[in-house]
């Protein structure tokens, strides 16, 4: 096996905390120093593993948000009201902190510019974290894949990443937001929840294969995969990660 | 915490990573029961406090449970006919 890749046992290792950042209400994002980051792959993700005084341990999966390319590592984390991690590291956390982590892990849901495209990002709400990941890189490595990013949020206040998505709209690069629960007086966009009609509309079309990306809370990414292969996306083409409230 | 939440691979991705010494997702698994091929990062993952059941994404049955205490994990491989990873 000699000369095989990434043949490392997962270790935890002690990351601190040297920023939390607001994104909306209810997630922020931390910005973390971890010095034995090996770095990582846009859409990988980290275990974080708190320990309390009397030993419990609690352990959870978190989606990176960074590029890889980015100094920090970060984080972002929604609030889960009764979660047992997530009140924690949302309203606990302050700069200098610190807490276990051990990756990164996952391999399945990546993207790199090398995968090619066209790309179609689809997001439920923190299911835009990993995906976030991708859209940064691809713009720090100047992949010019034709992209499409689709993102269901609440409300346009609930809109994780807003002012920087807006940023980042050139280069072949789409941002389309639906808002599923409220929205401004002047909207013009979509206020609906994703169906068929939306992402045959928005396209790619399956004739040009896209490489799909779907990831938010499991009935969400139950139903855009469906739709994505009622449509008649390959279902080969489409890799989704699913988050439930364990992820609180 | 909420139990039998249906999730993906991909959230078994660091305990078999910790198990296998190598990253798992990407690897194609065989379905013992119907024979079905899929990366381990799309099939039907539960996790519990403690324990972790991979299940076919076709036919649902149990392809792996992993379960930890802390100090020592048992894994049940008997559903998967075989794992094929890349060297």
């Amino acid at each position: 096996m000699a000369g095989t890749a990434v043949h490392r046992r997962l270790t935890w290792q002690v990351a601190e905390v040297v920023d939390v950042v607001p994104e909306t209400e209810s997630v922020k994002t931390l910005r973390l120093d971890v010095p034995e980051w090996a770095g990582h792959l846009p859409g990988q993700h980290v275990d974080i593993r708190l320990t309390a005084e009397d030993g419990y341990q609690a352990e959870r999966s978190y989606s990176i948000a960074s590029a890889p390319e980015s100094e920090a590592v970060e984080l972002t984390v929604e609030h889960v009201e009764d979660g047992e991690v997530s009140p924690y590291l949302t309203g606990e956390l302050r700069q200098g902190d610190r807490f276990e982590l051990r990756g990164p892990v996952g391999g399945y849901f990546v993207w790199e510019p090398s995968r090619g495209g066209p790309l179609l990002l689809v997001a439920g709400g923190s299911g835009v974290v990993p995906l976030m990941a991708m859209v940064r890189h691809r713009v720090a490595a100047g992949a010019e894949v034709p992209t499409t990013l689709l993102f269901s949020s609440r409300g346009w206040d609930d809109v994780i990443y807003r002012d920087e998505l807006e940023g980042l709209e050139t280069n072949g690069l789409r941002v389309v937001h639906t808002l599923t629960r409220s929205h401004p007086d002047d909207w013009i966009g979509y206020s609906r929840r994703v169906d068929p009609e939306m992402l045959r509309e928005l396209g790619p079309a399956p004739e040009e294969r896209p490489q799909v990306y779907v990831c938010g809370p499991t009935p969400f990414v139950e139903a855009v995969a469906k739709a994505l292969v009622d449509l008649g996306h390959e279902p080969v083409g489409i890799r989704t990660e699913r988050f439930g409230p364990t992820g609180g | 915490m909420t139990d039998d939440v249906k999730l993906d691979g991909n959230a078994a991705a660091g305990i078999l990573q910790q198990i296998f010494a190598v990253e798992v997702t990407m690897a194609s698994g065989t379905c013992d029961g119907c024979g079905a091929v899929e990366p381990v990062g799309a099939v039907s993952v539960y996790a519990r406090a403690a324990g972790t059941v991979l299940r076919c994404p076709h036919c649902e049955a149990v392809l792996m449970k992993v379960v930890t205490d802390g100090e020592r994990i048992w894994v049940d491989l008997r559903g998967l006919r075989a794992l094929e990873l890349s060297v």
